[in-house]
């Protein structure tokens, strides 16, 4: 017989790290497969191929650390995952790959890996290949092409380190009624044109893999705020900031601002505030901390969507919030118990 | 009419805090008896304060309830026989949190009764407030929540301070734990006198009981005996863990926040557990000392889980023979409960009258969460959990650093009563209140008081 001697407590709620990171994989499946509808075999090619590279980086990573196997953390694939999501739907493989690898690498693995990154890594990724790729990066493809199924959108299988096939002859090949190859936020800034809601939720627009239904992707949220794998604070945060800054800027001009709807329902918003925003590791942790750290982002996003170069701002805005989490959290530390705020 | 509507009323309570598993199996049991051990072992240290001194010598003999070791000053507490025996020796042995004490150790006769041979019913209602004080410290009370606080130094509250409500702590938040529930549902009368005694030891004109929620046929029990006057009420709060501890239960009852440091005196409060309460109610009209307690057995390691009368003294090792499972090798033996309870390094240890409950793990229960860990991903788990309104996650990264200093001046080390919470919803399992346990005893060592 042996004695085991224990500090208390001596209970525990049994939830761990991988246990959260696989139920963010499960939300984030539905909407993988809404995008594989609509964009074939292209979106499978691209998801696993970003998903796989992150996987490898991140196992060279712990080779190369001399760490555990931190695989089966699931938190790589994570990123592999929403990585893909954010990515326009024609990107050529191997740009998706060096993402993967920037992601894992530059955004993770640098800082000495899960929980010690400062930067959501799927989004150091996308601004990397962003920077690099700057064509690549903005080339929409329609979506529902006929022969999504049977064949790749030209420009997927470019070779490595070549310049991607032109996709101009087979966007008109599959041209669908509307398509213009441009986003309903840069259709807006170039051309003030507003997009029709229904397109905006159904996944109608041109947008990246996993951006284009708003619906979808709140019902996946809302999937891990009832399991309480998310703080819901975050994304209400987020899209309510925005919400406020749009609404005010349309009604202070209705003329030179867009209406509200295509700033909470086009572009990143909705799966940057659900699912990067919400990233544990680069959020703060603090009651305050996550209201102010939200709408930090929903601001920047409105700020610069409406008065930057850039159509699209999401990226830039959490990455900003990210930077300045440990600052929130040291000035917005939880009041003790019973303590009288200073 | 026993009609609860929950989804009507939100029970009152506490901001953040846990819902463990309850494990509360043996609810509807009664309370049993465990017979004497051939041998018991009393510490002389069973309460904060002075020892107590012993009144015998090796090889006298003692009668069940006779004082063996007086009250050393005002902040100590006698000690009694519970059983008919021999003085065996008085010699150092294992107390619980790996310390050793003094000890009495009693060898019990085999024809010991149950019977109770000293002490002499008294008229509570004739004493004066210092004899009443006096009459409490002589049976050896002391707060059998756990603090093992003597009973009177409580209850006798200084002249600068007025106390006007006594909360009764009836919420037994921690799981396995039933002993406390036990004692207000047989022996309501007894509570209900003890509060009266304790409400005229401190001067308060009113009394609350708090029950959580889950436990609602205690308040059934206990209201028949209420006096007519609504001096002494009862209120359901919501069961959560730690809704037993002080300032969560004051916030609870009264919304009222004792503020960092202060004791609840400061807000004319003052707190004793009901198991306290209904022992005082009974031992002390008899004139009786304090030489049992009920407590807890359970687990998967224990074969006749349950609540038992234990005499004082009776060591791990003679409950686990008698109610153990000896099919449960690799055990872990735990004194209290599962979140704050300390664990047992020696089964030699004994019962003693802060002992609530004896649970009895199996090792292999915890060992996903020993095996493995991760860095912290910051989900803020432990933030929101938290009922002191700390930051555990910062304290844990500054403890991993070895900053005591900036965890005790910036982050408000000091005020985390170690509850457990933080380590309880970790999910990268950091063994935080454990690292916090450790940094508060560094800082205490290195700056004597």
């Amino acid at each position: 017989m042996s004695m085991e001697l224990r500090a208390s407590p001596h209970l525990h709620s049994g939830r761990d790290v991988p246990t959260i990171m696989r139920h963010v994989v499960y939300a984030l499946l539905p909407i993988c497969a809404f995008s594989v509808w609509q964009y074939g075999l292209s979106a499978i090619a691209l998801i696993a191929t970003v998903t796989l590279s992150c996987l490898a980086a991140e196992r060279i990573a712990n080779r190369m650390s001399g760490t555990v196997n931190t695989l089966s953390d699931w938190s790589a694939t994570i990123t592999g995952i929403l990585l893909a999501l954010t990515l326009p739907p024609a990107f050529p493989l191997w740009m998706g790959a060096v993402a993967g690898f920037a992601a894992v690498w530059l955004g993770k693995s640098l800082f000495g890996g899960l929980g010690h990154n400062p930067f959501n890594p799927a989004l150091v990724g996308r601004a990397f290949v962003q920077a690099a790729f700057p064509t690549a990066i903005t080339t929409w493809a329609p979506a529902f092409a006929p022969q999504r199924f049977t064949e790749f959108i030209p420009s997927t299988l470019t070779l490595p380190f070549c310049v991607p096939n032109d996709i101009s002859a087979w966007v008109t090949a599959n041209m669908v009624d509307g398509f213009t190859g441009a986003t309903p936020l840069a259709r807006w800034k170039f051309e003030h044109f507003v997009y029709p809601v229904e397109d905006m939720i159904t996944g109608a627009a041109s947008a990246s893999s996993g951006e284009t239904s708003a619906l979808l992707l709140l019902v996946c949220g809302l999937y891990l705020i009832a399991r309480r794998f998310m703080d819901w604070r975050i994304p209400v945060a987020v899209v309510g900031s925005a919400m406020i800054m749009a609404l005010g800027f349309q009604m202070y001009d209705a003329d030179a601002f867009p209406p509200m709807h295509l700033a909470l329902l086009s572009g990143g918003l909705m799966l940057g505030a659900l699912f990067m925003a919400t990233d544990m590791a680069t959020s703060p942790v603090t009651p305050m901390g996550v209201w102010v750290y939200g709408a930090i982002i929903g601001v920047v996003t409105i700020l610069i969507r409406y008065f930057g170069g850039l159509t699209e701002g999401v990226m830039y805005a959490i990455l900003f919030g990210n930077a300045a989490a440990p600052l929130i959290d040291k000035y917005l530390q939880p009041k003790v118990f019973g303590a009288r705020r200073k | 009419m026993n009609l609860h509507l929950p989804f009507l009323k939100h029970a009152a309570t506490f901001a953040r805090g846990i819902h463990p598993a309850p494990h509360k199996g043996t609810l509807d049991q009664p309370i049993k008896r465990m017979p004497f051990p051939r041998k018991l072992v009393l510490p002389l240290a069973q309460h904060i304060g002075k020892p107590a001194l012993p009144l015998v010598g090796i090889g006298e003999e003692v009668a069940r309830g006779q004082v063996i070791a007086r009250a050393e000053g005002t902040l100590s507490s006698p000690i009694h026989a519970p059983a008919d025996g021999v003085i065996e020796a008085i010699t150092p042995m294992p107390v619980s949190r790996g310390q050793w004490s003094d000890a009495i150790v009693l060898r019990v006769y085999e024809a010991s009764t149950q019977e109770v041979r000293c002490g002499q019913p008294q008229d509570v209602g004739a004493m004066d407030h210092a004899q009443l004080i006096a009459a409490i410290q002589e049976i050896g009370m002391v707060g059998l929540g756990g603090a093992t606080f003597p009973s009177h130094a409580k209850l006798n509250v200084p002249a600068d301070k007025q106390v006007h409500t006594l909360i009764v702590n009836g919420c037994e938040c921690e799981p396995y734990l039933t002993c406390d529930y036990k004692l207000m549902r047989e022996w309501p009368q007894e509570l209900v006198a003890g509060i009266r005694i304790a409400m005229r030891a401190s001067g308060a004109t009113r009394a609350i009981i708090g029950i959580e929620d889950n436990k609602l046929d205690a308040l059934d029990a206990i209201r028949p005996h209420l006096p007519a006057d609504g001096s002494i009420t009862m209120q359901a709060v919501a069961t959560k863990y730690p809704q037993g501890a002080e300032r969560m239960l004051i916030k609870s009852l009264l919304d009222l926040d004792l503020p960092p440091g202060a004791l609840p005196s400061q807000l004319g409060l003052v707190m004793h557990n009901v198991g306290t309460l209904a022992l005082l109610g009974r031992l002390l009209p008899a004139g009786q000392g304090l030489i049992e307690r009920v407590v807890t057995l359970a687990g998967p390691g224990i074969k006749k889980p349950g609540d038992y009368w234990i005499p004082f003294g009776a060591t791990l090792r003679s409950v686990l023979d008698w109610a153990g499972d000896p099919e449960c090798r690799e055990r872990q033996v735990i004194l209290g409960g599962p979140m704050m309870g300390q664990g047992a390094f020696s089964l030699d240890i004994p019962v003693t009258k802060g002992t609530s409950g004896i649970l009895v793990f199996d090792k292999r229960m915890l060992e996903p969460i020993t095996q493995q860990s991760w860095a912290c991903i910051h989900c803020a788990a432990c933030v929101n959990a938290c009922p002191m309104g700390l930051n555990p996650s910062q304290l844990g990264m500054l403890s991993a650093k070895l900053e005591f200093d900036e965890m005790s001046e910036q982050f408000h080390l000091g005020d985390c009563f170690e509850c457990g919470c933080c380590s309880y919803v970790c999910p990268s399992h950091i063994p935080l209140v454990q690292q916090f346990r450790a940094a508060k005893a560094f800082l205490r060592e290195r700056k004597p008081v």
